[in-house]
This record gives structure tokens, sequence and C-alpha cells, in this order.
């Protein structure tokens, strides 16, 4: 029994960071601003389905997107020498100690209409690119901020897979292309449910990345829900806000559990 | 057994940070023989067979299959499968499929992977247990997985490495007679690596013994048995009793401060010998009647035998393995035949020196 006391603080924490709030979003969506119970709030966000259609739909594409990027840059990172990966691992984390606003505001410098890239363009006197304001550059903006994010997890796994295991596959007679099939692939998929984790959550939650990129034009769940706290008087309505949070964390939760049934590993993969 | 080597191995030297892990290996393996390497921890064994499997570059020297050279032929290519030391098993198939897949990768029609897989798996002992995980599984359960991934595969040679280690008693040598006999119908080369040498001797047509990366003998288990090149194959084989001795001239040693004929020959005038005598080649008789007396210092009982321990009255323990009991204390005499005697030459190197050689010199030493 004495041996859970270490765990005491952090149940604390917790408690009040974590459940607290998760209660209190939860009463939010289920009640009237007069405290009366009712299913009105979720009903009433079933008028938004096309910004969580939207949301789902460009965290997805984002998220595919880390993923195609994503696995090859960690599978390569592997198999370089020590120094090489610590080196690379520490550039890869090292936009993530710049601030996320200036992170993300860095990007309209670039991606504007009259922005470095187009800047470029110009002087290659090849046509100019409108992407700010589009759910393409909403996009560019995730995967540019999540991609480590998917590239650390399948890194770590691939860098603990036993080494014995691809000896034995080359003995048995498979070539490179098969022992990556067959037995790296395979034994990474925890690596990459979690890397598809930690990318589409926060990518499917964003407000910040499609106010500055998208031009707030095409609403995510994020800014709906941030609308309906911060937003003017007209919009206030944070019972519509935490039923709004409440589905989509519902929906994700699903997806989540769905994808980790189908990864199908005795692997537990942290849900974060 | 033909008289075709299967494969060569031809002046292999490996290091591994400046340390010689192979020094000069020459070894020819004979088609369809069963060979084992024996030598003790660290010796380099999974080394041998890590060049012979194509996982590891040798340093300098070639390997030859079929009398082809192939250093630069990968492992994929050789037709060597290798059970491995730590198994190997890929975690995230089940028993079935770990065993299937060499032959999924052979682009093996189905029907007969199911035959194959569930022959090999009966053979292992392990029918029943197709659908398990392997982490599901004992570690004896795993080695045998292991055996049977690579035997269903029926290469030409089979590199075994320690595959009995995690077994019990009962089922190793339940194993070691299936292995034996799949080697034979099967024709299959095995190069076998243990550090048991009763498993070796068994087993093998011909044993290798190795020390620190070296050679010391080749032979069949007969030979390795009662002829030892040197020191530390007689001590590595089986319990011996090693003396210091000089040959005045052939057929004649002195140790134990008495001359003794022998049927060795061939060695230098005064020339300082080793001298080996097995513990079960001395009969213990009445005292004053064997050519040697002592006192019973000890005696332990073996199961088969007792493992009895004589100081001579010269000072020089004998260790003797015999059916009888004895008295500790009891005044005994040991006889020897000409045939119970071996002669080798002195270590020439640090690797033929018994285990326990650097200690007793260093005793030696302090007295002086
Ligand atoms: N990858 C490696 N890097 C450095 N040293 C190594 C490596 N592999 C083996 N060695 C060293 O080479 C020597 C021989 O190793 P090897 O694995 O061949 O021994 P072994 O005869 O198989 O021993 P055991 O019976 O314990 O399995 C050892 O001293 C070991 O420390
Ligand atoms: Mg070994």
């Amino acid at each position: 029994m004495t041996k859970k006391l270490p765990a005491i603080p952090y149940v604390v924490w917790m408690a009040i960071f974590v459940v607290a709030p998760l209660v209190l979003v939860v009463v939010y969506a289920l009640t009237t601003p007069d405290g009366q119970v009712t299913l009105a709030n979720m009903l009433e966000a079933r008028k938004f389905l096309g910004v969580f259609g939207r949301s789902f739909g460009l965290a997805l594409i984002a998220t595919v997107i880390c993923l195609i990027l994503g696995y090859p840059v960690a599978y390569a990172f592997s198999r370089e020498g020590e120094r090489f990966r610590s080196v690379a691992m520490m550039l890869i984390m090292l936009p993530r100690w710049m601030n996320f606003l200036l992170r993300t505001y860095a990007w309209v410098t670039i991606i504007e209409n009259t922005g470095l890239l187009n800047q470029v363009l110009g002087f290659l006197h090849l046509p100019k690119l409108h992407i700010i304001n589009t759910p393409a550059a909403v996009v560019l903006g995730m995967v540019y901020d999540y991609l480590p994010f998917m590239i650390l997890p399948i890194y770590s796994v691939i860098i603990k897979l036993d080494g014995s295991l691809i000896e034995a596959a080359r003995d048995l007679g498979a070539d490179s292309y098969r022992v990556f099939t067959k037995i790296i692939f395979p034994l990474s998929i925890p690596g990459v449910i979690s890397g598809v984790t930690m990318v589409f959550v926060p990518s499917v939650s964003t407000f910040v990345i499609s106010k500055l990129l998208g031009g707030g034009k095409d609403m995510l769940v994020g800014d709906l829900i941030e609308l309906q706290f911060l937003g003017g008087a007209g919009a206030y309505n944070p019972q519509l806000g935490s039923a709004v949070a409440l589905v989509m964390m519902i929906i994700i939760l699903i997806c989540m559990s769905l994808m980790n049934r189908f990864g199908g590993g005795d692997e537990e993969v942290v849900l974060l | 057994m033909t008289e075709k080597a299967r494969i060569r191995l031809v002046d292999l030297t490996t290091a591994f940070d400046g340390e010689v892990v192979l020094d000069n290996i020459n070894l020819e393996i004979k088609d369809r023989e069963f060979l084992t390497l024996l030598g003790p921890s660290g010796c380099g064994k999974t080394t041998t067979l890590r060049i012979i499997a194509g996982f590891l570059k040798p340093d300098s020297g070639d390997v030859f299959f079929d009398n082809e050279r192939i250093n630069e032929v990968p492992p994929n290519k050789r037709a060597v499968n290798t059970v491995f030391q730590k198994y190997a098993l890929f975690t995230h198939m089940n028993v079935f499929e770990n065993v299937a897949f060499g032959l999924r990768i052979r682009k093996t029609p189905e029907a007969e992977i199911r035959k194959r897989v569930t022959d090999a798996l009966a053979l292992a002992e392990l029918s029943g247990y197709d659908k398990r995980r392997v982490h599901q599984l004992s570690g004896g359960q795993q080695q045998r997985v292991a055996i049977a991934r690579a035997i269903v595969n029926r290469p030409k040679v089979l590199l075994l490495d320690e595959p009995l280690g995690a077994l019990d008693l009962k089922l190793r040598k339940e194993m070691q007679r299936e292995l034996k006999k799949i080697q034979r119908t099967a024709g299959i080369t095995f190069v076998y690596v243990t550090h048991d040498q009763e498993e070796a001797l068994t087993m093998s047509d011909r044993v290798v013994v190795m020390n620190r990366g070296k050679i010391l003998q080749i032979g069949s288990p007969v030979d390795i048995y009662n002829e030892p090149r040197c020191a530390f194959v007689a001590d590595f084989i089986g319990e011996s009793n090693i003396f210091s001795g000089v040959m005045p001239r052939d057929k004649l040693v002195t140790f134990a401060e008495q001359d003794f004929t022998c049927l060795d020959g061939g060695f230098a005038a005064n020339e300082e010998v080793d001298v080996v005598i097995r513990p079960e080649d001395i009969d213990v008789t009445a005292p004053g009647d064997g050519a040697v007396s002592g006192t019973v210092k000890s005696i332990i009982f073996m199961g088969v035998h007792y493992e009895i321990t004589v100081v001579g009255d010269t000072g020089e323990e004998w260790q003797i393995h015999s059916t009888d009991p004895q008295t500790v204390g009891d005044r005994v005499g040991l006889t020897l035949t000409p045939d119970d005697i071996h002669i080798m030459h002195k270590p020439a190197s640090p690797e033929e020196e018994p285990v326990d050689y650097d200690a007793d010199e260093e005793d030696e030493d302090d007295d002086d």
C-alpha cells in the first residue's frame, strides 16, 4: 500500500487539471444556462456538421501527409550512426522551442501573396501560387507543426527493434524489401499508431493555424469552440461550445479506439 | 557421408575493436556431416557461425560454399539456415507463421506450407501450438520453434547455435535424438555449436575444439577424447589428471617422481611434457600393490560413480572415478597400464593451456 504514496501528488494534479475541466465540459454541455439538464445543446451541435467534416478532413489529410513524410525520415534516421541520430533528432525538435504562434506567423510571411515564396517564384519567372487563406495553407501549417510528433514515436519504435529479427528474416531468405514489409513495418505499427494519434488529435482541434493561415474563412471545430467562449456578446454560448467539444472528444475517442483495435498489436499504445 | 567439402573456411581472421576474436581459422565442413564447434564461452563459436551465415564479413580470409567463394553473397542468398542462440523469433507472428516464414518467402504453395509446417511442429513436439503467440511460450518452447523454423526449409547446411541450451535434461536428450535423425535422413550438413562436451561427443561425426579464437583440435569424438592434443583439450573434454613430466626416451615417461612405461614416442630426449590420465582409467588396489601409493583425501558420490581424490606419497593429487567406495584416510595403491598414460607437448601458446593452468603456475612461482 505504501508503494502507492508517491502517486498521490500525481493523482491530485490529474484530478484538478484533467478530471475537473472534463467534468465541467460535460456539465455545461448537458445543461441550460439556468441549470436545467437538457440534450438541446448536443442536438444543436449537429448543425455544425460541415465544420466537423472540414476539421476531420483537413486533419486526416495532414496526418496522412505527415505519415508519408515522417515514416521514411524516421526509418532513415534509425539506420544512421549514433552521433548523426542525436543531432538529427535535436534539429527536428528545435523549431518546437520557438513559440507556436511565432512559428505559424513565420509561415504567413513565407506564403502570403507578396511573401517570400512568391518573390522567389517571381524571380524565377514562374507563376505565383495563391496559398494563404486556403485549406492547403491550413494543412501546410498542420504538417509543419505536428510532423515531429509523427517522426518521434516511429523513430523510437524502429530504433528499439531487435536487430536479430532482421537477421533471422535475412537468414530465411528475405531480401531488404521483404525484411521491411514483413518485419520492420509490422513491428513499427505501434509507433505509427502513436504518431497518427499525436498528429491527428491536435490537428483536428487546432484553431490558431486555421485563423492565421486559413484566414478564418473556413471555420474549423477549434475556431467554432473558441467563438462560443470568446466571441462577442452575440456569439457567447458556453453550453453550445461545451457540447461541440464533447461531441468532438467522443468522435476522436471512437476513432482512436478503432485504430488501436485495427493495429491489433498486443503493445499498448499511448493515447496522448 | 561423402567426402565432398560443403563449406571451407580459409585463413579466417576477425577482430572486434582490435581484439582478435577469430585467429586464422581453417576448417573444412564435409557434405552431410555433423560437425560440432565446442569451446568455452567467448571462444568465437557464434562468430564463426555468423561468418558462415553471412552476417559478418571476416577481416581477412575466405568462405567457400561448394568450392565457390561466397564472401560477398548476402545471407538471404546462401543455402544456409540458422537456429539462433537467442531464438530471434518474430514477435508479431504466431508460431505457425514463424515456422512458415522461409517457405512463404520462397513462394511455396499454401498446401505444402501447411503440411511442412505441421510436420516440423510435430517434430519439435509443438503440435497444437500453431496459433500461440511467441511471448506465450516458455523458453524451451521458443527454442523449439526456432529449430522448427530453420529445419522446415530443408537447407543444405543448418547452423545451430546452442539449440538445446534452454531445455531440461530429458527433453534435451529427446531433441538430440530427433536432430540427429533429421540430420541423417534429410541429409543436411549440421554445424552445431555447444559448450556441453557430452552433447558434442554423443552427437557429432567430428568435433572442433576451440579456445580464444583458435582451433586446437579437429577429430572424431573418440579421437578427441582419447588423444587430446594439448592440455586444454584434455581438460575441456571430460575430467583429466594432468601432470608435468619428462620423457627421457620414447615409451618412457617420468612424473610423480617415478618412471612409467607408455605408448607414446616422438618427443625430444628429456622433453618436458604434460601427462594426461583419465580418472576412469585408474584402478584402486591395496596399498603397495599399485605403481603409486597414496592416501584417500575425499570421496563424493556422483550417481553413476564415486569421485575419489587420492594424495600420492610424493604430494600430487589424483582424481579417480570408481564404482567402489573408499574410506577417507585409508592408504591405497593406484595401478596404471601403459595405454592409460597419454603424453602431450607442453602448451605452446596460452590457448593450449587448461583453464586453471595460470593459477597453478603462479602457485609454483610463489613457492620458489
Ligand atoms: N558485435 C561484437 N562486438 C564486439 N565484440 C564482440 C561482438 N560479437 C562478439 N564479440 C566478442 O567476440 C568474442 C567471441 O564471441 P562469440 O559470440 O563468438 O562467442 P561464443 O563462442 O559464441 O560464446 P558463447 O558460448 O558465450 O555464446 C567474445 O569475446 C565477444 O565478446
Ligand atoms: Mg555464442
